[in-house]
């Protein structure tokens, strides 16, 4: 017994290695950072430990927009991502000619790049001196004003970031959520249809508790996801995002590490570990939920 | 309620785009189930057995001919209005759900005026749940039950809005030996109890014939025979069905009948008067020879075989075109197997001849 498991250990080593060095390190490396006081990047010293930079990244007002920003592409994505992406799939399940052609069309965004996708974003919605873009044509074709969705208002710039955030996770949404219904077993269907049970009931009582598993998988998997935006803001709103309003807790981490004046790690890190908290957070309040609703 | 299926018939098409055409799953089924009976329903895997019960389920929709309920055409009605229930191979039991819950779940479909007040319902409940003998399990999810009481939940669950017709789709075949066998006797019990009218469907030769008050033997989409399991058994129509009931299985040969006597080889086994001479096939139950020191029929002898009360001897011959003869006798005659031969004589009624191209029986006199 005792020489099994040291074998088993040993087979762990490699991976526990790599784990170590390059994930358990730098978080504990990020730790300390945040901890310590006035961090001077180039002398590698510090004036000594405490709370400060904590104190410091939630007193600042980027800080606290980026959170903003966050929470609300995070409450407004994930359900709507997750509803529309159970919509098209049963819509898709439903179907039988040319489901493989439709199965492909709304899989296609997912291998297309981020940045890809951000500039077909301007384009539609950016109005620049010679064009207004696509959206704003549309809207004064039925009559409504122009409206800067790159440049403008705050809820103009939220709508195009949290349109541009569903689009993009939509696929891997419906590719998950398609599979997990078409792996319902038929019979369940043909032993409800037999005891006369009606389709909303049958979606209610039998599909949804089926598919619940991949459904909640998705649900967490998107907080995580839209807790880590960035890419997609810096695609959309450029890479000045503080003077945009728009940026994110990751995008406020990465400022603080690569500013002009040389960066400032500390804050860095504090930001850094306290989104770490709200993830964790957030994470197990979903699994605790998902105990309840989830029948697996 | 009777069930009456008239030219009834399922063509699928055929997805391998080289051969084409179309598959005939159900082909021109016409026969009565009486009103209240059990009958089986049994063919090899692939005969379309599951492909009737749904039709008959209304599950599937025929592609010609006609399904009564009583006097009613119920053809082209869903399968919510036609008063089935329903039980899958697999049993198709909710995951999700209680046994409570899954028993329940039939009940609160019901709509309008056939609505049931919650004390009626959990009363239905209970009494179906006492019928199969699972009302100790109420609270428990199937994957936390054997196979034989996830069955008994998946047939209390068919019962519980008292159908007209229960249809059971290879409901044994995921249980053990041991299971099996009182798994079957307790859906003859319940059949008997509650009188419905039941179609149940089984590959397992034996368990049609133990529990069914009728079987009916498919082949390819075809039904082959009809009648009581003990009446097909004794007068198959065709060597199809004289291979497919009963174990051991029946040994078949291949002779010639030749001037009112059939010939095995050279030896001369029986008289057979009123058949036409010629090749043929010869199907001899296992319990169809005696032991007989001046019998006609000289088998190579390979070992005997006790089986509790009877005693299997297990032989050869020239003429056989299954691997062994194997014969049943009473454990008290005097076999040894040591000898090099063993002679039987034939019991008449036990041997079947059957027409060399079309398999069809000849009947024959002594
Ligand atoms: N939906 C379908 N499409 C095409 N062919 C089908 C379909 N369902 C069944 N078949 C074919 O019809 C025939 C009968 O199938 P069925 O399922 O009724 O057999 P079965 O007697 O129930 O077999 P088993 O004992 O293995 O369950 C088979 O050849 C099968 O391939
Ligand atoms: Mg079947």
């Amino acid at each position: 017994m005792e020489k099994q498991s040291l074998k088993g250990w040993l087979y762990l080593l490699p991976a526990m290695i790599f784990l170590g060095v390059f994930m358990v390190y730098p978080l504990v490396d990020v730790f300390i950072y945040s901890l310590e006081e006035g961090f001077n990047f180039v002398t590698q010293t510090s004036y000594g430990v405490g709370l400060y930079n904590y104190s410091y990244v939630l007193h600042n007002s980027y800080f606290i927009q980026a959170v903003k920003n966050t929470f609300l592409l995070v409450i407004i994505t994930v359900p709507i991502s997750t509803g529309l992406a159970l919509l098209i799939s049963l819509g898709l399940n439903s179907i039988q000619k040319l489901r493989d052609l439709y199965q492909t069309v709304f899989f296609l965004p997912y291998v297309t790049n981020t940045l890809a996708i951000g500039m077909v974003f301007m384009i539609l919605f950016k109005s620049t001196p010679y064009s207004d873009g696509m959206v704003n044509m549309l809207l004064n074709a039925v009559g409504l004003q122009s409206i800067d969705f790159i440049d403008g208002p705050y809820w103009a710039k939220m709508f195009v970031l949290c349109f541009y955030t569903v689009w993009v996770v939509l696929p891997f949404k419906i590719l998950i959520l398609t599979s997990s219904l078409a792996s319902v077993n038929q019979d369940y269907y043909n032993a409800a249809r037999v005891d006369g049970t009606g389709s909303l009931r049958i979606f209610t009582r039998i599909t949804l508790p089926m598919i619940s598993p991949s459904l909640f998988y998705l649900v967490i998997t998107g907080f995580i996801g839209a807790f880590k935006a960035y890419s997609d803001v810096v695609a959309l709103f450029g890479t000045n995002l503080n003077a945009a309003g728009m940026n994110t807790i990751v995008g406020y981490v990465y400022d603080m590490l690569y500013s002009d004046s040389g960066g400032y790690p500390s804050y860095a890190s504090a930001a850094a570990l306290i989104l770490f908290v709200i993830v964790l957070t957030i994470t197990c309040i979903n699994m605790l939920v998902r105990k309840k609703l989830v029948y697996i | 309620m009777k069930v009456v299926l008239k030219n009834l018939t399922k063509k699928f098409p055929n997805r391998n785009k080289k051969v084409g055409g179309e598959i005939i799953a159900v082909n021109n089924f016409n026969f009565e189930i009486p009103d209240g009976k059990l009958i089986g329903l049994l063919g090899p895997s692939g005969c379309g057995k599951s492909t009737a019960l749904n039709l008959i389920s209304g599950l599937l929709k025929p592609t010609s001919g006609q399904i009564f309920f009583g006097d009613a055409d119920v053809t082209e009605l869903p399968p919510e209005n036609r008063g089935v229930g329903l039980v899958f191979q697999n049993y198709a039991l909710y995951p999700h759900m209680t046994v409570r819950q899954n028993i329940l779940f039939p009940l609160e479909n019901l709509k309008g005026d056939k609505k049931l007040s919650k004390e009626v319902m959990e009363q239905k409940m209970l009494e179906a749940a006492r019928l199969v003998q699972i009302d100790m399990l109420l609270e428990r999810k199937p994957k936390e039950m054997s196979g034989g009481q996830q069955q008994r939940v998946a047939i209390a669950r068919a019962l519980v809005k008292r159908p007209d017709v229960l249809l059971l789709d290879e409901p044994l075949s995921n249980l053990d030996a041991r299971l099996r066998l009182q798994t079957r006797e307790e859906i003859r019990r319940i059949q008997k109890e509650t009188g419905i009218t039941t179609i149940f469907v089984t590959h397992d030769q034996e368990e049609a014939m133990s529990i069914s008050d009728m079987i009916v033997v498919m082949e390819k989409g075809i039904v082959r025979q009809i009648g009581k399991p003990q009446e097909v058994y004794d007068s198959p129509v065709s060597l199809f069905v004289a291979k497919f009931l009963g174990t051991p299985p029946i040994n078949v040969f291949e002779g010639r009948v030749k001037d009112g006597y059939l010939y095995l080889d050279d030896q001369k086994v029986l008289a057979v008067k009123g058949t036409k001479d010629g090749d043929v096939w010869v199907g001899i139950r296992p319990e169809g020879f005696t032991l007989d020191e001046n019998g006609p029929m000289i088998c190579h002898m390979n070992g005997v075989e006790v089986m509790g009360r009877d005693v299997s001897v297990v032989s050869t011959h020239k003429a056989c075109v299954s691997p062994v003869i194997r014969s049943i006798i009473s454990a008290e005659s005097k076999v040894d197997p040591a000898s090099e031969n063993v002679r039987f004589a034939l019991k008449p009624s036990k041997v079947f001849l059957f027409d060399k191209n079309s398999e069809e029986r000849m009947e024959f006199t002594l």
